[in-house]
């Protein structure tokens, strides 16, 4: 893998321009390097929306029930982690960790650190905390839209709290939280090419390198374009389909 | 204490180039994503597909993508060099960053008002062409009017967005907030303050970005009020 490029851009002499073809892109084995990346940017998705929806079941359920003190600390995670760029989170836990990390890792006698695992947490964190903050919102407001009457009618039957939320509420709250948690999912993948400008080698990592060693900046984004494209578009028909089967047997009825 | 005399005023500077991206590429991206909508609901199949795939492109990749396919991409080709017009635009980071926001901008809000355009009553317009409105004055009496009222909310939420993505522009050697407080956090070290500083900026702007289109809804439902 080159090393990563200049920060200023490429100039090519003229007719220059169109010599680097994908042809080029799959002799130097750029093609592989790109679908690791994209393999990557998968990982980091999929993870990261996993811790997401962990943050986003807990913290939506503490607004839902309005406990005190948490729920407040909660609205202010969400404000903040909403209402601020992505990039200046990603900052503040990569800086932050850095130094944080380093200091541990000294006390325990380690002078560097694993490289590729460490960047990997911190993106989770990073990414699955800014995921978490979306799903916290969309499963406050599926729990909102559950009736009241249901609740109630499931308490006078004298079914146990554990029953009621998992026979009740989370089976009505998983279906009108879906196209939000699919919403969610969107913007997470596409969160993820924000890790690159701190070096986790993912899919936009793998096109900037690439852009700046061959100097064909066009052909490595476009690329980097398709694919994320790509990405989106299938996880999209995936959800789609698991829309219809969670909605089919409301479908029946109606 | 120190820090905030030395850091604030730094990052109000980057506040002045954070508006000025949110000012513009609104105001372009916006009245590209009316377009769009329009395209949306018009009744040619070609205009409909166009702006279609225009959304799925736009929003089905990452914000950074589109940028640096702009600013890096674009930049290298010689006839873009060679004309003075796409050289104009092409050349500079700021340029490029208004430009990669407010085509990634209309493709959302050409969604949010397509919403609202279809949730016009067919009875309406069907009542304004039978009254004899031109089609340009059945759009701006009663069409535009009533999805803008619908579509408002959601378009807070694309502001914020908009407001968030002008922060990629520091990738591209264009400082603004964020492009401030990274240089910041790598000078004194105090990340976690740093930080704190900008996110308060950032919030205070979504806040009141949201307000003033709260006072523009207000006035726009004026005729529900009391």
């Amino acid at each position: 893998m080159g090393r990563p490029a200049a920060a200023g851009r490429t100039l090519l002499p003229r007719g220059s321009m169109m010599e680097f073809g994908l042809a080029q892109l799959w002799a130097d084995g750029w093609i592989y390097a790109i679908a690791r990346g994209a393999l990557v940017t998968v990982a980091v998705g999929i993870c990261s929306m996993v811790l997401g929806l962990v943050v986003g079941t807990v913290c939506g359920l503490i607004k839902w029930q309005r406990t005190l003190v948490l729920s407040q600390i909660v609205d202010v995670y969400t404000t903040v982690w909403r209402g601020v760029p992505e990039l200046l989170i990603i900052y503040l836990l990569f800086f932050g960790s850095v130094e944080f990390m380093a200091r541990i890792a000294a006390a325990f006698g380690f002078t560097n650190m694993g490289g590729g695992g460490y960047a990997f947490a911190v993106t989770v964190l990073a990414i699955g905390s800014i995921s978490g903050a979306y799903s916290t919102e969309a499963v406050r407001g599926a729990l909102a839209a559950v009736p009241i009457g249901h609740i109630e009618a499931a308490k006078a039957l004298g079914m146990p709290g554990h029953r009621i939320f998992r026979r009740i509420i989370a089976p009505q709250m998983l279906r009108i939280a879906f196209p939000a948690i699919n919403n969610v999912w969107q913007t997470t993948i596409k969160d993820t090419a924000l890790v690159s400008v701190v070096g986790l080698q993912e899919l936009m990592r793998t096109a900037f390198i690439g852009a700046g060693s061959t100097r064909h900046p066009f052909v490595f984004y476009s690329v980097a374009f398709v694919v994320y494209l790509i990405i989106t578009l299938v996880s999209q028909v995936g959800f789609n389909r698991v829309e219809r089967v969670l909605s089919s047997d409301t479908a029946k009825v109606a | 204490m120190d820090l905030i005399l030395m850091a604030v005023p730094v990052l109000l500077k980057g506040l002045v180039m954070t508006l000025t991206l949110t000012a513009t590429s609104v105001a372009i991206g916006f009245t590209l994503g009316l377009g769009l909508a329009l395209m949306r609901v018009s009744n040619s199949a070609i205009a409909e597909r166009i702006a279609r795939y225009y959304s799925i492109m736009f929003r089905g990749t990452p914000l950074l993508v589109q940028l640096f396919l702009i600013y890096y991409g674009l930049g290298q080709f010689s006839f873009v060099q060679d004309s003075t017009v796409l050289w104009w635009v092409f050349s500079e980071g700021t340029r490029c960053a208004v430009l990669a926001l407010a085509l990634n901008t209309a493709a959302y809000t050409s969604e949010i008002l397509r919403g609202g355009l279809q949730s016009v009553p067919v009875g309406l317009v069907e009542a304004a062409s039978a009254a004899g409105m031109s089609r340009v004055l059945r759009f701006r009496r009663i069409e535009f009017p009533l999805a803008i009222r619908q579509a408002l909310p959601a378009y807070g939420n694309e502001l914020v967005l908009v407001v968030k993505g002008t922060s990629l522009a520091s990738t591209i050697t264009v400082l603004e907030i964020t492009g401030y407080a990274k240089r910041l956090m790598s000078q004194t070290f105090a990340i976690l303050e740093v930080f704190a500083l900008a996110g308060v900026i950032y919030l205070a702007l979504n806040v009141l970005l949201i307000g003033l289109l709260r006072l523009v809804e207000r006035r726009l439902m004026r005729h529900q009020q009391r």
